[in-house]
């Protein structure tokens, strides 16, 4: 929230009789985008190059910080709490200034665009948290996951109930009303209905029971396997590299360990201090 | 027939204005509930926004009627509407561009965006008497009477009469359909289903590719609509006095937060319970009476309230309905 809410307490923004303060957005819809321009050859599918920036006027969080995705497969940001995880996605997705550094999507330099537009340049991006639109129905939730689709929607709906049956059944009732597991499934649902060419999640499992999170792995994989290039945070470090092609461990904003994730299990240092031994 | 008489007293005095003029606020309460649910604030300007609305139509109207054009049975105003409407939203547009996206764009906390609707209430309060000035105008034309007193006497051979006017009726149908229309359009379209995602989770409707800015737009405009809808009927109804719209805020206000604040179908059901009480606690009960108990002979005129206690009324309903059922009789946003 801005600075203002905490002026005086937060006073007048709890008298709910005059103002709404539910749901209320943090990423400035008014900003426009700039122009793309041609990316690196050679480059990956996504790359975040060297990004370097903060949150408004504020400090820099990330540190020169290198993120990368292939096609085809899944890359895994972990690290401690507070490394700027969720930061270099959100960098990523244009939600923070840049000072340095540029982000590139299938050839195309994004660094200039604003969130609208990378979605519509092919990125979808599940948030943590408030990932759905509580008091509309599942089905609703979906449709506007494909709100800047024109063609017919129905086969993508289809799939996507087909990945996440316990939603399916639910279509009607309002996404709210889900337990926290089906919300998440909800949650990919939507992005998915974008059709996009990445799907970036920031810690899908958060906050779920262990089955739960087995169950969310799979439908990932599945979805990565299906040819959708994952970019996924996630605070879960030993099963998010179990699954991992990629795996970048971030510790204050910068990058400290990068490799497969089969290669980082075996790196000691990495297992030391992120695995737990 | 002492029971047929009282029914027609009470149709005619209590009923048919009531659904009028609950109809009338229902329309003005959701305008306010829109914009609560939608920009988040509750949007003090509203009451003008009828009145700037209302005077533009009043213009067009004597322009129409200077240029011999008429509806018919139907009031001139009527055929204005439509580019009042488009004005207002000019000038409610322009209102946000100078004013509330700046505030947008600082993320400011809604709290101050509602003081910045009180200012934009007295700037319109004054464009709207510099417009058209502060008097009182009427200007209802074409048929006046759907039903009158005599024909209805005449048709029943009741004493007692029953007058259905024509702008009583013209509320109810046009309330009803414009009810209707948006009630599709929040629901069943996918512009209207894109401003319901803002309204739950700005955020989200952002990175579903929903340009925000777009959804302000029709938000306002939407509401501008509905505005100038309210106010040019409750205009045709009673009569159009600048200073009489910026009152009917407080019962507009005390509907939409009866009703749950963000829900559409309270904003409806909130405007006719406070028009309905409104009208039966200020009316004098005593010829009702008189026909269903003739053997009780009542003192006084058996009226709770004076009329000019009818904005009271608004607020005890407000304080009861808010004690009881602090979201509001529809669970609103303020859960």
């Amino acid at each position: 929230m801005s600075d203002q809410d905490a002026a005086f307490g937060n006073r007048g923004n709890r008298d709910l009789s005059v103002v709404n303060s539910k749901g209320r957005g943090t990423i400035d819809g008014t900003r426009r985008s700039g122009p793309t321009g041609p990316g690196r050859a050679g480059d990956p599918f996504l790359i975040g190059e060297a990004m370097t920036g903060g949150y408004g006027k504020g400090a820099d969080i990330l540190h020169d910080c290198t993120i990368a995705v292939e096609k085809g497969q899944i890359a895994v940001i972990v690290g401690p709490n507070g490394a700027g995880k969720s930061t270099a996605m959100k960098a990523i997705f244009g939600m923070l200034n840049l000072r340095g550094g540029s982000v590139r999507l299938n050839g195309q330099d994004i660094t200039a665009l604003n969130p609208q537009d990378r979605v519509k340049a092919g990125m979808g991006f599940v948030p943590q948290v408030n990932n759905i639109f509580p008091s509309m129905s599942v089905e609703e939730n979906l449709e506007m996951g494909a709100y800047i689709r024109n063609d017919d929607i129905k086969p993508t709906l289809e799939q996507v109930y087909d990945l996440f049956p316990a939603v399916a059944a639910k279509r009607r009732q309002a996404a709210g009303e889900l337990s926290g597991g089906q919300r998440q499934q909800v949650a990919v649902g939507r992005a998915l209905m974008t059709q996009p060419s990445v799907l970036m999640l920031d810690e899908p499992t958060a906050g779920v029971s262990p089955i739960v999170m087995d169950e969310l792995f799979d439908r990932i994989i599945a979805i990565a396997r299906g040819g959708l290039p994952v970019l996924m945070v996630e605070q879960n470090a030993r099963q998010a590299m179990m699954i991992a092609d990629k795996a970048y461990v971030l510790v204050q904003g910068a990058n400290a360990h990068t490799g497969t994730g089969a290669e980082l299990m075996q790196n000691d240092e990495v297992r030391r201090t992120f695995l737990g031994g | 027939m002492d029971i047929l008489n009282a029914l027609v007293v009470f149709l005619n005095f209590v009923f048919i204005p009531a659904a009028a003029y609950g109809a009338q606020l229902a329309l003005g309460a959701l305008g306010v509930t829109l914009i609560y649910g939608i920009l988040r604030f509750s949007n003090f300007a509203h009451g003008d926004t009828m009145a700037f609305g209302t005077a533009i139509v009043i213009l067009l109207t004597w322009g129409l009627q200077a240029l011999g054009i008429s509806a018919g049975p139907l009031p001139t105003a009527l055929i204005a509407l439509p580019l009042g409407i488009a004005l207002t939203a000019l000038l409610v547009l322009g209102t946000d561009r100078a004013v509330y996206r700046f505030y947008r764009r600082q993320k400011a906390a809604p709290i101050i965006l509602v003081m910045a609707s009180v200012g934009v209430m007295f700037v319109m309060n004054g464009l709207t008497r510099l417009l058209i000035g502060v008097d009182e105008y009427r200007f209802d034309d074409g048929a006046r009477f759907i039903i009158d007193v005599r024909t209805f006497r005449e048709m029943t051979g009741l004493p007692e009469g029953l007058a259905l006017r024509s702008t009583q009726a013209l509320t109810l149908v046009v309330a009803i359909l414009v009810m209707i229309a948006l009630f599709w359009f929040l629901n069943r379209t996918k512009s209207g289903k894109a401003m319901r995602a803002y309204s739950d989770n700005e955020d989200l409707a952002l990175l579903s590719g929903i340009d925000p800015e777009r959804v302000v737009r029709l938000t306002w405009i939407i509401a501008a609509g509905l505005a100038t809808i309210a106010g040019t009927l409750y205009g045709l109804d009673k009569s159009f006095k600048a200073f009489n719209y910026f009152q009917i805020l407080l019962p507009i206000f005390a509907a939409a937060i009866v009703g749950g604040l963000g829900n559409p179908l309270g904003a409806i059901a909130g405007g006719f319970l406070v028009a309905f009480s409104e009208v039966a606690v200020t009316y004098p009960w005593v010829r009702v009476v008189g026909y269903l108990a003739p053997w009780y002979e009542p003192g006084g005129l058996m009226q709770l309230l004076g009329t000019e206690y009818k904005f009271a009324v608004s607020f005890v309903i407000l304080i009861i309905v808010l004690l009881f059922r602090p979201t509001g009789l529809f669970r609103g946003k303020s859960v």
